[in-house]
């Protein structure tokens, strides 16, 4: 393979895009050669993905695609519709971000790779299914004869990104268009995932065009970088090179946004919130006349406690039941267990007096564009619950209150009036944060408040979120599966797995040196830089 | 204060507004009907068998208003006065100018000075004749439009309550609630609608409010699976959890949060109920077993029309009204129906974030 590998595969010349006239990328000029990995990287809204549809002729007809583009030989300018037919899954292969919906939940996997397999190589019956269960093999997927006739819906996220890989590779594809494949995946399955690819891209000596957001990703994954802002190529260059000796600002923004600093010390020991053998269980479904099986144990008995102006990091896969322990803590499901608040038992108030003290704990959810009512204008959301826990303050009151807190969050002061659509993702978590100020918490859970975000908004988020804790002495439940935020936030971490505590102590300590093979692994997985 | 989205309209709403408005079918057809049902309210000065105001012996008289008794026009009896008597006409005609209404027979007058035998066909005295006793049609139609309209508005409201109350509360509350909730329905949408209302023509006189209480005791039956899918959709929502978790009671994060987002589905609905409800009434009364004889009821005209063959205008004009009136009412519900759905919204949505975030070269 080495003898091609510097001759291109892909090539764009000034490549522009517009939708309806209003450009969104801006004379990219880039290279995919033979067996390399090119990572294209920018902000959500940066043009990355729509570049790469944009050279595949799969951007909707209002949009106008201007400039050279070349597969090899080929001219991608002048292909007909079956040409390109041909060309998509033949010589190009694509897997995209959504394991979850891009597999179609109504076919086997044996059928769907095998219509591939039908459409580009006229294989049909046997040897497709021969061939199929050869490409399972390659993607490393356990047991490949039982799950060719497995339905999506009985895979894992990861293994289903696994069955689209196979799909992708399943014509020896010259370049493999990978979007995103792993941003909805847990950490550790992130790895193996991009292992797969990187190897399979050397022995089919593929190139790969690797869209991502993660710079931790692109800088173990691949070989030369190219980073997009606002549709306009900031600079293009060998990873090492651009990592070591950034040359534009842009760049330097991204890699300094990794989240760094720790949060201020705390010096109470006294303990704010305090749990014991808090446990939540979802009943199963009873059958008729059988019997009902046993309860599904979400979060088993766990123990834990926080002083005023600390930060608890809750880490964990998706299902460790991070986000269900928090639940169960702001009672918002049924809980066994004690719960204790300030030295009142938080578990055996109910009705009004559970209302009363609802606003001592606050909340911020993940997704910044649900946690907030669509109908309702920034002022209404943020006073809400002012309005029903002191319904004695005059309006003048209300107004002034609503204003400080949306300085406080640092949203511009005009924004009172506005609806949360007219808001970027960053800025609506901001005012989720504010909504959860006006009422003077002493505790505020943080459910992956900056998952959603780029990264340097999420460091802004940070820094505001220490800084208010800093201010106001604020305790902060905070739930991450990003170690790196977690280590920028926490001062105490515990680890969840499969709704059991791993184990639970200072967040350096845990960090630099796990005493757990789970934390380990997930310490690795994330590949912390090491921090100054 | 709290409901900013019907004070002031949501960037939503407006371009929901917008898309209605691009729909010309459902544009126009909502005007041509709002300028019926504005014309139809004021049925009375449109037909009636009374002059609107008249001047008569140097003093003015509002019979539309006041009823006032024959000695007053130089009649003999102290009974209310009839206006189309030959006697007063004549009195009248002498020494009083009167305005009339455009058509002057109300609903339910019997033309006594017919040339023809009723059911009369189309002239210049009956535009689109009589029916058979001798009732002029078109003001029946004028008054059973408005009849129809009304009685349809009242039972979609109070359906629309009843719906999104009892749905509301079984898709928020879910769980056993909802178990048993829906099971309640089933069995009581299973109650036989058109056998208890001849039940109770048998004990009663069916009146307007009777017909509107029966029915609405089955109608809001549709509207509780829509808006319990919709409750039980939103409860789990992140802006649900979080009004929870600051304390909100239940019954203001069901008024606040949820409620508007389930109108969406819910609104889309009404136009259907709508015509619905009209055409029930209309077969009912065609049947008779609905609104009390002589009542103006566009059903009956059709009852009309059936037994009358011999005169077509009767069954055409019936034919022309109720179909005009539930197609335009259909259109309007399909261009509400696009106007609300979602995925014609999203061409115009792309939100834009007010600032980006800059890099700070």
């Amino acid at each position: 393979m080495h003898d091609t590998r510097s001759q291109p595969l892909l090539r764009l010349d000034k490549l522009s895009i517009a939708f309806d006239g209003k450009p969104v990328l801006r004379e990219l000029t880039l290279e995919v050669r033979r067996g390399e990995t090119l990572a294209l990287v920018g902000e959500s809204g940066s043009g990355k993905s729509v570049s790469a549809l944009g050279t595949m002729n799969l951007l909707p007809d209002n949009a106008q695609v201007t400039g050279g583009r070349w597969l090899g030989d080929t001219d991608l300018t002048t292909l007909k519709k079956r040409e390109w037919q041909a060309l998509r899954g033949g010589r190009v292969g694509f897997v995209f971000q959504e394991p979850m919906t891009s597999l179609n939940p109504l076919h086997t996997v044996a059928k769907q790779i095998g219509e591939t397999l039908r459409l580009h190589q006229g294989l049909s019956g046997r040897a497709a299914r021969e061939r199929t269960r050869q490409l399972l093999e390659q993607v490393k997927l356990p047991r490949p004869d039982e799950l060719l006739d497995a339905w999506p819906h009985q895979l894992s996220g990861g293994q289903r990104q696994r069955v689209m890989i196979a799909m992708a590779i399943a014509n020896d594809p010259e370049l493999l268009i990978a979007d995103e494949p792993t941003t909805a995946l847990d950490v550790t399955v992130q790895q193996e995932i991009l292992a797969l690819l990187a190897e399979l891209r050397d022995r089919h000596g593929m190139g790969m065009l690797f869209i991502t957001h993660d710079l931790n990703l692109v800088r173990r994954h691949a070989d030369r970088i190219c980073v997009l802002y606002d549709g306009i190529e900031q600079e293009t260059g060998p990873v090492g090179e651009v990592f070591a000796a950034p040359r534009s600002a842009y760049t330097r923004t991204l890699l300094d946004a990794e989240p760094a600093g720790r949060p201020a010390p705390v010096s109470s020991t006294q303990a704010l919130l305090e749990a014991r053998g808090v446990a939540v269980s979802f009943q199963r479904p009873k059958r008729l006349f059988a019997r009902r099986p046993p309860a599904f144990e979400a979060v088993k008995p766990i123990d834990l406690h926080l002083a005023p102006g600390e930060t608890l990091g809750i880490v964990g896969e998706s299902g460790s039941g991070k986000t269900t322990l928090a639940m169960a803590l702001l009672r918002l499901v049924e809980s066994r267990g004690e719960i204790e608040l300030d030295g009142e038992r938080l578990d055996r108030l109910t009705g009004n007096a559970l209302r009363k003290r609802r606003r001592r704990i606050q909340v911020v959810f993940q997704d910044p564009y649900g946690s907030l009512s669509p109908r309702m204008p920034v002022s209404d959301i943020i006073s809400e619950g002012l309005r029903f826990h002191y319904p004695e303050l005059a309006d003048d009151e209300v107004k002034k209150r609503v204003q400080a807190a949306i300085l406080e969050v640092g949203l511009p002061a005009d924004c009172a009036a506005r609806y949360p659509h007219e808001f970027s993702g960053g800025q609506r978590q901001r005012i989720a944060v504010a909504r959860a100020l006006i009422l003077e918490p002493a505790l505020v859970v943080l459910d992956e408040p900056t998952s959603a975000l780029d990264r340097t908004v999420q460091k802004q988020l940070v820094e505001l979120l220490r800084d208010l804790q800093a201010r106001r002495g604020l305790s902060f439940l905070f739930i991450s599966h990003d170690l790196a935020v977690v280590r920028a936030m926490a001062h105490r971490v515990l680890v969840l797995k499969d709704g059991e505590l791993v184990e639970q102590g200072d967040c350096q300590t845990l960090l630099s040196a796990p005493t757990s093979d789970y934390t380990r692994a997930l310490v690795n997985a994330a590949g912390l830089a090491a921090q100054s | 204060m709290a409901f900013a989205f019907t004070s002031k309209l949501s960037p939503i709403a407006r371009r929901r507004i917008e898309v209605f408005r691009r729909n010309r079918r459902a544009r126009v057809s909502l005007w041509i009907f709002l300028a019926l049902f504005v014309v139809s309210l004021g049925a009375e000065l449109i037909a009636n068998d009374k002059p609107i105001v008249m001047h008569y012996d140097g003093e003015w008289y509002v019979p539309l208003l006041v009823d006032y008794p024959e000695t007053e026009f130089g009649g003999f009896l102290p009974t209310r006065t009839d206006y189309h008597d030959p006697f007063i006409r004549e009195q009248l005609e002498k020494d009083a100018s009167t305005i009339w209404p455009l058509i002057p027979f109300s609903y339910q007058t019997l033309d006594m000075q017919m040339m023809r035998p009723s059911p009369s066909p189309p002239d210049s005295r009956h535009w689109l004749g009589t029916d058979d006793q001798g009732r002029d049609v078109l003001a029946r139609v004028i008054y059973g439009f408005r009849l129809s309209v009304f009685f349809a508005l009242v039972l979609t409201g109070s359906s629309l309550v009843m719906g999104v109350i009892i749905g509301g509360i079984q898709g928020y509350f879910g769980g056993k609630t909802d178990l048993i909730g829906q099971r309640l329905t089933e069995i009581w949408s299973g109650l036989p609608v058109l056998f208890l209302l001849i039940i109770l023509a048998s004990f009663v006189q069916p009146g307007f409010w009777w017909l509107l209480g029966i029915m609405l005791l089955f109608s809001w039956l549709g509207l509780v699976d829509v808006v319990r899918a919709e409750f039980l959709r939103a409860r789990n929502l992140e802006y649900v959890r979080a009004a929870k978790a600051m304390g909100l009671p239940s019954r203001l994060i069901m008024w606040r949060h949820v409620l508007p987002n389930a109108m969406v589905a819910t609104l889309t609905f009404i136009p259907f109920l709508f015509t619905g409800a009209i055409t029930t009434l209309t077969a009912l009364d065609f049947l008779g077993f609905g609104l009390p004889p002589g009542s103006p009821s566009l059903g009956e005209l059709v009852a009309q029309g059936k037994n009358n063959l011999h005169a077509p205008w009767l069954g055409i004009t019936a034919f022309v009204s109720l179909s005009l009136m539930l197609s335009l009412l259909v259109f309007i519900g399909e261009g509400l129906r696009d106007a609300f759905d979602p995925r014609h919204i999203q061409h115009a949505s792309s939100a834009t974030p007010l600032t980006r975030t800059q890099p700070n070269a």
